[in-house]
């Protein structure tokens, strides 16, 4: 029994140091074209989860407005502050992949 | 007033608010509450008409039903000195001898009287201490 | 086997240790490798963990006594169900729990988030197996589930029958999903204060376990009342117990989170705020985690085991300084982006609701520590009891159904004041009809606190409601669908606001029921022999004649009671049958010889079986407390006890089928506790409707919907300002 056990434990312990070391032994291959510039990477999923949530607010003042709770004119300084602030988020990201095409154009 | 304004005079009165709030549930907590206290404790202490929070064991032996009442002693968890008291209301089905038990008392002349309804039984210890526990630890 | 276990749990504290220093290493060094490898230290330790969670598993299932836990909450008549759910029914088995539950999300979260957020990441893998280590460290050291004795005894103590139901053995595993959910976004909140980064994604990727936790704690929340209504003989669902507090706590602040979140994604405000809720709610589900164990506190749960009281303060302690810390040192990056609006807006009414929240938790956290306040203070330790919490959280509870029906109706930024007004007169209406239909119904009779819960209740049903028409209207306006379809397609894309709309009504549902059934509840105690009657509120209960069983006739509920007592009741109501209750009373075997050689049989812990007619507007509640202490029936016990050895039971249960037969004959007065409770039901069904509309309103639109909708989106922001 006690030979079962010890034998269990060592193929435990070569299977974990197996899984936990890979990393340090193969070579860090980018998987995706994000990867590549790893510096920009954050910024650009900060910016799109940023643009997602501004898209989802843009829609919820204008459900706002079809259920009567604001006025025509509050509406349309919302909607336009909103539409505003989505367009810098665009143009932030644009900015972003303009950086890095300029590589591959020349 | 100015936006600036506006907005520290809000602060301040919503924290004047909370503190107002805060203090006067603390106080109330304090005169609210009942000591929390061990049958030695009790003895030592009670003041007739004072209701207490009376924790310890059910003395094996001291349990004894009279009509709707309950007699029994608690002691210390330790052993030692019980106090006898006489319990009327609802007993949780866990009580046993042996079992600890939370129960509010009032000393009433020489005799402790338990308050109706506040006998509560500790569920059966799930992480008792038992032998062998304590052997392997 | 133990020693395979007790070696995963070294092998696992081994992997933490390393995983930390790895995840740290990797993210300060720059080298992502390592982090890598850090990261997959917690999948190795979900690996190990769970070996050892199914060694221990095994050991139950297989009756092997050789484990001490297995003989402590197990035994050959334990059946199979409930000796798999035996596990964590003790300090050892449940810290494993604890860990591999641990272990199972954060390799979840890690694998969800594994392309992104890489410093955040790194700091998060380290503080989880941080807390990982803590909880093998304990096991380890402290209380280990892999201790053996040898020569292993025959047969175990076996389960308390006070935990052989259903609902028992599931509550934990919900709780402990739900306190350990909590751990995940508290890594990830620490870990975005340490990598600097509190930002979009870090708010998109907590949001999604902050809900699970909370989801699951109140799930947990909801079958611990719901158990102790139908199992406990008080007929009481909430005692403002210090556990039911511990686990109580979490939520609210879970909640406060869930909200506030919202506004700093739409707003960039309240930075400080969430990330201390956050940490909030992780650190005070490790103090109800730590309250369970520490014999810390009087209650019905404070179990002893006082050893584990002193790791449990530190890590706290940890916690808490470390939370201030981080907070303050990092406040320049969580200044606020922008400032509120307006306070006619959805996020003030949000905020609002924040506060309430939380002073909610503070009050609950006061009334449950202070004994330890107390004992800091002023040297004597005290509590306050349930009447001190009903008083300060029934009006808090009021203002945060009010604040529900109100969120609904105004727009967010900045909502237009006309509009409002107009808005409100539906809501506000519902609320007086309900007032005036009440009164005039001569309800009132001095409740005045049920009162305004009805009409609250009734506001946010009119508030929902009206939202809900009206945006059915703009959906068949726009897509010109029939009613059915228009509602369907209107929750789905806007699942957040509508699923929360639902939400809001199942709470008020709730509090209805708690209302109803605390404020207009009739109780009765007392004593009746076969025959005898008495009123209780508006029904009728007559003590039709005694009813008892022994084990080997039938034992349907399989609760392994050597013999079980009770009475039929029937139940009238004007003069009409109603329903027929049979509550009974269980006794169990003690295993103790020194109680009587048959009285053992049936000396053990006593089991009330309550049994209630459940109705949509009323509960009728009964249980009963037979005695058995009479002369005649004492007797008959005594003979026996003279005359069949221990060693006998098969005799010892023809004696006590002789006490059974003497019981039915010339049965005793016995003790009842009859209730009546209006409305309880609903109690139940709002929590159901609470959680249908959280899992509407979090669950994730399918990716391609969400595509289409920002490409269309966009093109037409762009179109817009093109225009403009």
């Amino acid at each position: 029994m006690g030979a079962v056990v010890a034998v269990l434990t060592l193929i435990l312990l070569a299977v974990v140091i197996a899984v936990v070391s890979r990393p340090l032994f193969t070579a860090h291959t980018p998987r995706d074209p994000s990867e590549l510039d790893d510096s920009q990477a954050p910024a650009r999923s900060e910016l799109e989860v940023a643009r997602e949530a501004k898209y989802r607010e843009i829609r919820d003042t204008e459900l706002d407005y079809r259920t009567g709770k604001l006025s025509t004119e509050d509406y349309d300084a919302v909607n336009g502050a909103l539409r505003a602030e989505a367009v810098e988020i665009l143009d932030r990201l644009d900015a972003l992949d303009g950086e890095r095409e300029e590589p591959d154009a020349e | 007033m100015n936006p600036a304004r506006k907005r520290t005079v809000r602060l301040v009165v919503a924290l004047s608010a909370a503190v107002i709030l805060a203090s006067a549930l603390i106080y109330t907590s304090f005169s609210a509450a009942s000591p929390t206290v061990t049958p030695s404790q009790l003895v030592r202490e009670a003041v007739p008409g004072h209701a207490y929070q009376l924790t310890g064991k059910v003395k094996p032996g001291s349990v004894r039903h009279e009509d709707q009442t309950l007699y029994f002693s608690i002691q210390d968890r330790a052993g030692g000195a019980a106090v006898p008291l006489s319990y009327t209301g609802e007993v949780p089905g866990p009580f046993r001898e042996g079992r600890e038990v939370i129960v509010t008392v009032e000393k009433q002349g020489t005799r402790y009287v338990g308050q109706q309804d506040s006998l509560i039984t500790k569920c059966p210890s799930k992480y008792k201490e038992t032998p062998s526990q304590t052997t392997s630890s | 086997m133990a020693l395979l276990g007790g070696a995963c749990l070294v092998l696992a504290l081994g992997v933490c240790a390393y995983g930390i220093c790895a995840s740290i290493y990797g993210v300060r060094a720059h080298r992502p490798e390592f982090s890598e490898s850090g990261r997959r230290s917690v999948y190795a330790l979900a690996g190990i963990l769970t070996v050892a969670f199914l060694v221990l598993e095994l050991a139950f299932l297989r009756n092997d006594f050789s484990f001490n836990t297995v003989a402590d909450t197990s035994s050959t008549t334990t059946p199979t169900f409930y000796r798999a759910a035996a596990v964590w029914s003790s300090q050892e088995g449940s810290l494993l729990l604890w860990a591999w539950l641990l272990s199972l999300w954060s390799s979840l979260v890690l694998f969800l988030t594994r392309k992104r957020m890489r410093e955040v990441s790194a700091y998060a893998t380290a503080i989880l197996l941080g807390f990982g280590g803590f909880f093998i460290s304990l096991m380890i050291f402290y209380a280990t589930p892999f201790a053996t004795t040898n020569p292993a005894p025959a047969d175990g103590v076996g389960l308390d029958p006070l935990l052989r139901h259903p609902s028992m053995m599931i509550h934990p595993p919900m709780l402990y999903s739900g306190y350990t959910l909590c751990i995940v976004p508290l890594a990830f909140g620490m870990g975005a204060l340490l990598a600097r980064k509190v930002d979009a994604e870090w708010i998109r990727a907590t949001r999604r376990f902050a809900f699970a936790a909370w989801l699951f704690l109140g799930v947990g929340i909801m079958l611990g009342a719901r158990w102790s209504y139908s199992e406990l003989g008080w007929g009481g669902y909430w005692g403002w117990d210090a556990v039911e507090n511990a686990s109580l706590m979490p939520w609210l602040t879970g909640t406060a989170f869930l909200h506030s979140l919202m506004i700093q994604e739409k707003r960039g405000m309240l930075k400080v705020w969430n990330v201390s809720l956050v940490l909030a709610t992780g650190t005070l589900a490790i103090m109800g985690t730590f309250l369970v164990r520490s014999g810390v506190l009087s209650s019905i749960h404070a179990f002893g085991g006082a050893t584990l009281g002193v790791p449990f303060v530190v890590l706290i302690g940890v916690l808490v300084i470390g939370s201030i810390y981080l907070v303050s040192s990092r406040r320049e990056m969580l200044r606020s982006e922008h400032r509120l609006d307006s306070l006619l807006s959805r996020e003030s009414v949000f905020l609002a609701n924040n506060l309430v929240l939380v002073g909610l938790c503070f009050v609950i956290f006061w009334g449950t520590y202070f004994p330890l306040i107390s004992e800091a203070l002023t040297g004597h330790e005290s509590s306050v009891g349930p009447p001190w919490f009903d008083r300060y959280t029934v009006p808090l509870a009021l203002v945060l159904v009010l604040l529900s029906g109100i969120g609904p109706v105004i727009a967010w930024r900045k909502a237009t004041f006309a509009n409002a007004r107009r808005n409100f007169m539906a809501p506000v209406l519902a609320a007086l009809i309900t007032l005036t239909v009440l009164l005039l119904a001569g309800v009132s009779a001095g409740k005045p606190f049920a009162i305004a819960m009805f009409c609250c209740a009734a506001f946010v049903l009119g508030s929902v409601g009206q939202e809900y028409w009206r945006g059915v209207r703009v959906r068949r306006a726009i897509a010109g669908e029939p009613v059915p379809t228009a509602l369907v397609a209107l929750v789905k894309r806007n699942r957040r606001r509508y699923g929360g709309y639902i939400v809001h009504i199942g709470i008020a549902v709730l509090f209805v029921g708690v209302a109803a059934s605390s404020s207009f509840q009739h109780v009765s105690e007392l004593s009746l022999s076969p025959g005898q009657s008495t009123k209780v509120g508006a029904y009728g209960v007559r003590y039709v004649r005694p009813i008892a069983t022994i084990t080997s006739q039938s034992d349907k509920a399989h609760t392994g009671a050597t013999m079980s007592l009770g009475a039929v009741l029937d139940v009238s109501k004007a003069g009409k049958h109603v329903a027929t209750l049979s509550p009974s009373e269980g006794f169990y075997d003690s295993g103790d010889p020194s109680e009587g050689s048959v009285s053992h049989l049936i000396g053990g812990q006593a089991v009330s079986h309550v049994s209630m007619n459940s109705g949509v507007t009323r509960d009728v509640w009964s249980a009963i407390a037979p005695d058995i202490s009479t002369p005649r029936l004492q007797r008959i016990m005594t003979i026996a006890n003279r005359t069949i050895p221990y060693i006998r039971p098969d005799e010892g249960m023809i004696a006590l089928a002789v006490l059974e037969r003497e019981y039915l004959k010339a049965p005793p007065p016995a003790q009842f506790k009859l209730i009546v409770s209006p409305l309880v039901l609903w109690i139940w069904i709002g929590g159901g409707i609470v959680l249908g509309g959280s899992l509407i309103a979090l669950w994730p639109a399918p990716s391609a919907v969400r595509r289409r909708v920002s490409v269309r989106a966009r093109s037409r922001a762009a179109r817009d300002l093109a225009r403009a």
